[in-house]
């Protein structure tokens, strides 16, 4: 393959990796969150949910920033389209996403029990409606988006908020909650110990539960949706816009790649694999060995709707030719090249000092240490 | 084409959103700087009195640095949410500094802040310090990256617009990071940052001192944010003077700007210390000069001269006849890209393509454009003359407000006096809001400045914006308005009361020796009860 096609798939597949980081790290602060006023029933019971991801989740935060700075770099044209596209939705992410840093900051520097009411609430929502956003988005993609280009790449959006709420995105919007809750569950049972132990693990079997359901919900509806088919355009590694090519829409087009290669089938698989196992695991309180399958099963669902999309990435549904492949909306090939690099040489040093902080931080959290020791503790 | 109202309304909502992000980036920068200055006296003498303070003013940062990161997380979505042909147009080159800041900087300092605040008891003190010097570097190396964006939309080097994408792409990543603009930038900007944590930390330490509490960890406190202040003002004036000498060569448009001047004028010119600007005239209405001083600040020389709005303006009449064949190629090319005739047509007017853009907000088809209409986007090319003026002059009062403020309170704090002066404590408190006004205006200066180009002389700001409704520009304005209002409310809250707290332990422990290290402190401690009341 030429140089240039081999870089658009490395930063595909990259992207992956990277949507991928983000489901399992940021998911999983926002499970906890999610289920904060659940599992915690006291204040020192939240305290303690809050102080196990504590040292953390800014650093799994960046997962988040960097998804988006990384479509920036590599695919700016659905960085551009997307983001704006999806404006109210990408508001309402955004708007709750930025309430979190204060409520972990700010919500145990007072002692009023309203305030920190107030707080929890926060947790409760910026921890739910940033999931559903997120799988939400993905489930959009498998209907199209309704936008169209005018000839200098101005996008136009006619969709409305209301049409992105349809009832596929809407199961795969919480289908990616169930996930996080399973994974901020399992979280929870690795720092504390009992009543708030054994409520936790409840509720990661119970998002593990929901999960392998509408998994397999999405799977047979997938039957039914219209999917993308490249006809012709220019091809891989070549510089082209998307006003270059055409594609027409047949149902059940998504697997038509899992009916060209039957290898594919084994990232649901591994999907189903990793949510029934971290259902086990959670039961048998086996949380470590829970916590690495529910990462698993995020690499599952994931790489199934990547491998059902490929080569798109935001289909149109205003007008399928214009739909944005990783082909025509990728960055030139020395940008791609220098990014290769620079992610090459950072993302694995990224692994290690974060697997060093967790090594660090590792153990149970106790009351103790949060009532009488640390005053910097959440 | 964009409905201007969505462009007014997006360049407001970007424009307010950075400027917010920008009220906590500074301290952020120097703060993490000076503590990890503190830190590195503790651990050398191992007095204990400096652990004490690098866990105040530790605690103080994690307020301010909330805030930044909520804001940040703004920032980071909002070109391709409201600037969504910009980052088509530019995201080749301009979305990679954005994410090699992620996985270079923030991750860094994300993941060790965690640690500078949780590890205190289960990492050694080299460990601890090592974090604390990369939380520092973190949020450092984070602007970095961040300034080598914003100065490719200030001096858009290294990268070439393609017609086969139509798009600006990378050519050279070295131009690109290795602008100059980027790095007198970076340096400005950082120490300017060090200069805000100096006066803060100087200021919150005089409030202690005028009040007698926490007295020995107060005056430590303000003698180091003195020196390092005194240092850090110094560079910021030396540096922000090298600014202005990078402006003059690629912005002149900026330049003029910045010192009023509309008619060019022979060697040497003078200085408008006072200007009353006035756009639609073209003129000053008033102004206070000093004779020959302005060939001396900007050019460093008697002979140089700063050119005037008038040459400018005619030389962009000349550029906008050149740019409209590029555009109008451009569309051929569009349809059809193996056009041979449209793309030579193109290459021999690609340098003026950005002005073919601007006159095309008053001749869309620009067909017959009539020189009236050129004359118009000619006089565009001058940014808000009067705000970039004063702007410029409210940053560099403050500069030299800050530097006095410093240098007195050096002499003082080194003669052991500096408790005694009660109006220099006092006016240390006043001084806190200062550099925050500072860097408030000369971000305004840099990008007012910029106008009417998100890309200097590539893409106009008209073009740049997504193709929003001025219903949903309104209603995310109304929201960010409504949630930064309380966010800010709740963050100066709870400064002001951890200020007036005061340290948890403090001054009587200091002169101790070294302390044992710390066992792996318990996470697998005898379970707590697990109790139902709250606590403080
Ligand atoms: C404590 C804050 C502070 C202080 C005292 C100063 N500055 Fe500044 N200045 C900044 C904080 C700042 C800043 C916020 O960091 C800016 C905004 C953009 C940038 O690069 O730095 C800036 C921008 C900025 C620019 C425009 C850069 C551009 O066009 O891109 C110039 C020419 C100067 N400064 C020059 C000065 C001079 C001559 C000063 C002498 C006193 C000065 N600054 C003091
Ligand atoms: C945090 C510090 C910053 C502040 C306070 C700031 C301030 C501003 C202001 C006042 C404007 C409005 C200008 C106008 O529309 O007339 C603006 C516009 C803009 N700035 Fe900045 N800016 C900052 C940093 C940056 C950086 C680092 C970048 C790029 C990486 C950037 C990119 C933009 C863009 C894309 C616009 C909108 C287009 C335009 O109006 O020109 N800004 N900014
Ligand atoms: C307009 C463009 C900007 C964008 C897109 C942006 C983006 C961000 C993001 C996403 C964060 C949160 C990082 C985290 O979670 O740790 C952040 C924080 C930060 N930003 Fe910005 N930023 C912008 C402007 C600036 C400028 C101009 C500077 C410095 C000169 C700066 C320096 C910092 C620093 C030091 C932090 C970390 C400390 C803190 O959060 O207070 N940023 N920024």
């Amino acid at each position: 393959m030429e140089l240039y096609a081999t870089l658009q798939v490395i930063w595909w597949l990259l992207l992956g990796v990277l949507l991928m980081g983000l489901a399992v790290m940021v998911g999983m602060d926002m499970g906890v969150g999610a289920i904060l006023r659940y599992v915690g029933r006291t204040d020192v019971e939240r305290r303690i949910a809050l102080n196990i991801i504590g040292p953390h989740w800014d650093g799994n935060q960046v997962w988040f920033i960097l998804g988006g700075g990384a479509i920036f770099a590599a695919f700016p044209l659905i960085y551009a389209t997307a983001f704006s596209g999806f404006y109210v939705v990408m508001l309402l992410l955004l708007w709750t996403m930025i309430m979190r840093p204060l409520g972990f900051e700010y919500r145990s520097q007072l002692a009023s029990p309203a305030w920190r009411n107030v707080w929890d609430w926060v947790f409760l929502i910026s921890g739910a409606v940033p999931m559903i956003v997120f799988g939400a988005a993905f489930g959009n993609l498998f209907h199209g988006v309704p936008f169209h280009f005018t000839w200098d790449m101005t996008s136009y959006y006619t969709g409305s908020f209301l049409g992105l709420l349809n009832p596929f995105a809407i199961a795969t919007g919480v289908l990616a909650l169930s996930l996080s809750v399973t994974m901020g569950g399992l979280t929870v049972m690795n720092g504390a110990e009992g009543a708030l132990l054994q409520r936790a693990r409840t509720l990661a079997q119970l998002g593990a539960g929901v999960g392998i359901a509408l998994f397999a919900l999405c799977g047979i509806w997938v039957h039914a949706l219209g999917g993308y088919q490249l006809l012709s355009g220019p091809g891989p590694g070549v510089p082209q816009t998307p006003l270059q090519q055409s594609v027409a829409v047949v149902q059940g087009g998504w697997l038509a790649n899992y009916a060209a290669h039957p290898v594919l089938w084994l990232l649901p698989l591994a999907g189903f694999a990793g949510m029934a196992g971290a259902l086990l695991a959670a039961r048998a309180a086996r949380s470590h060995l829970g916590w690495w399958l529910g990462a698993l099963a995020w690499i599952g669902v994931i790489g199934t709707a990547g491998a059902a999309l490929f080569p798109f990435m935001l289909p149109s549904s205003t007008d399928p030719s214009m739909s944005l492949t990783l082909w025509n909306s990728s960055s030139s090939r020395t940008t791609l090249a220098w990014m290769v690099g620079f992610a090459v040489f950072f993302v694995p040093l990224i692994l290690w000092y974060t697997s060093w902080a967790f090594w660090v931080m590792r153990g149970k959290v106790t009351a103790e240490q949060i009532t009488h020791g640390d005053e910097h503790a959440y | 084409m964009i409905n201007g109202t969505v462009v007014t309304l997006s360049r407001i909502q970007f424009a307010s959103t950075a400027l917010y992000h920008f009220l906590f980036v500074p301290l952020t920068l120097g703060l993490s700087f000076l503590l990890a200055a503190i830190e590195t006296v503790y651990v050398t003498t191992g007095k204990s009195i400096y652990k004490d303070m690098a866990r105040f003013w530790g605690k103080l940062l994690m307020i301010n640095f909330a805030l930044g990161v909520a804001t940040g997380l703004t920032m980071e979505f909002q070109f391709g949410t409201n600037w969504s042909f910009y980052s088509g147009f530019v995201g080749d080159i301009f979305g990679a500094p954005l994410a090699i800041e992620g996985l270079m900087a923030f991750f860094m300092e994300s993941t060790f802040i965690g640690l500078m605040v949780f590890g205190w008891e289960r990492l050694s003190r080299g460990q601890h310090l090592a974090v604390t010097w990369l939380v520092a570097f973190g949020s450092n190396l984070s602007a970095l990256w961040i300034l080598v964006a914003n100065s490719f939309m200030q001096n858009p080097r290294g990268a070439a617009f393609d017609p086969l994408t139509m798009r600006m792409q990378l050519t050279s990543f070295q131009q690109l990071i290795f602008n100059p603009d980027a790095q007198s930038k970076f340096v400005h900007t950082s120490v300017a940052g060090y200069v805000t944590a100096a006066i803060f930390v100087a200021g919150v330490s005089a409030y202690y001192m005028l009040r007698n509490r926490h007295v020995d960890l107060a005056k430590r406190s303000f003698r180091m944010a003195a020196l390092f202040g005194v240092l850090a003002t110094i560079a910021v004036i030396t540096l922000g003077d090298a600014l202005g000498f990078v402006d003059a060569r690629v912005q002149p448009t900026k330049l003029a700007a910045m010192e009023a001047v509309w008619q060019s004028e022979p060697a040497p010119m003078p200085f408008n210390l006072i200007a009353f600007p006035s756009q639609a005239k073209r003129e000053n209405l008033g102004a206070v000069r000093v004779p020959y001083l302005l060939s001396l600040l900007v050019t460093h020389s008697l002979s140089g001269t700063v050119p005037g709005a008038d040459a400018l303006e005619r030389r962009a009449v000349q550029q906008i006849e050149g740019g409209i064949p590029a555009v109008q190629a451009l569309k051929v090319l569009a349809r059809d890209p193996g056009n041979a005739a449209a793309l030579a047509e193109f290459n021999a007017h690609r340098k003026d393509l950005g002005y073919g853009f601007l006159v095309q907000r008053y001749a869309p088809d620009l067909n017959d454009v009539t020189p009236a209409q050129m004359e118009r986007a000619a006089r565009d090319i001058m940014p808000p003359v009067a705000a970039v003026f004063w702007s410029f002059r409210v940053m560099v009062a403050l500069g030299l407000l800050m530097l006095a403020y410093f240098v007195i309170a050096v002499l003082y704090t080194l003669r052991n006096k500096i408790q005694r002066k009660t109006w220099l404590l006092k006016m240390g408190v006043w001084m806190i809001p200062v550099p925050f006004i500072a860097n408030e205006a000369g971000w305004l200066v840099a990008e007012l400045g910029r106008q009417p180009w998100t890309v200097f002389d590539v893409l106009p700001t008209w073009m740049s914006a997504s193709t929003h409704s001025v219903a949903y520009m309104a209603f995310s304005l109304i929201g960010f308005l409504v949630l930064y209002t309380a966010f800010i409310a709740v963050e100066m809250y709870l400064m002001v009361r951890a200020i007036k707290l005061g340290p948890a332990v403090h001054g009587d422990s200091g002169g101790a020796s070294a302390q044992p290290r710390p066992s792996l402190a318990p996470r697998v401690a005898p379970a707590a009860p697990y109790g139902g009341k709250l606590e403080g």
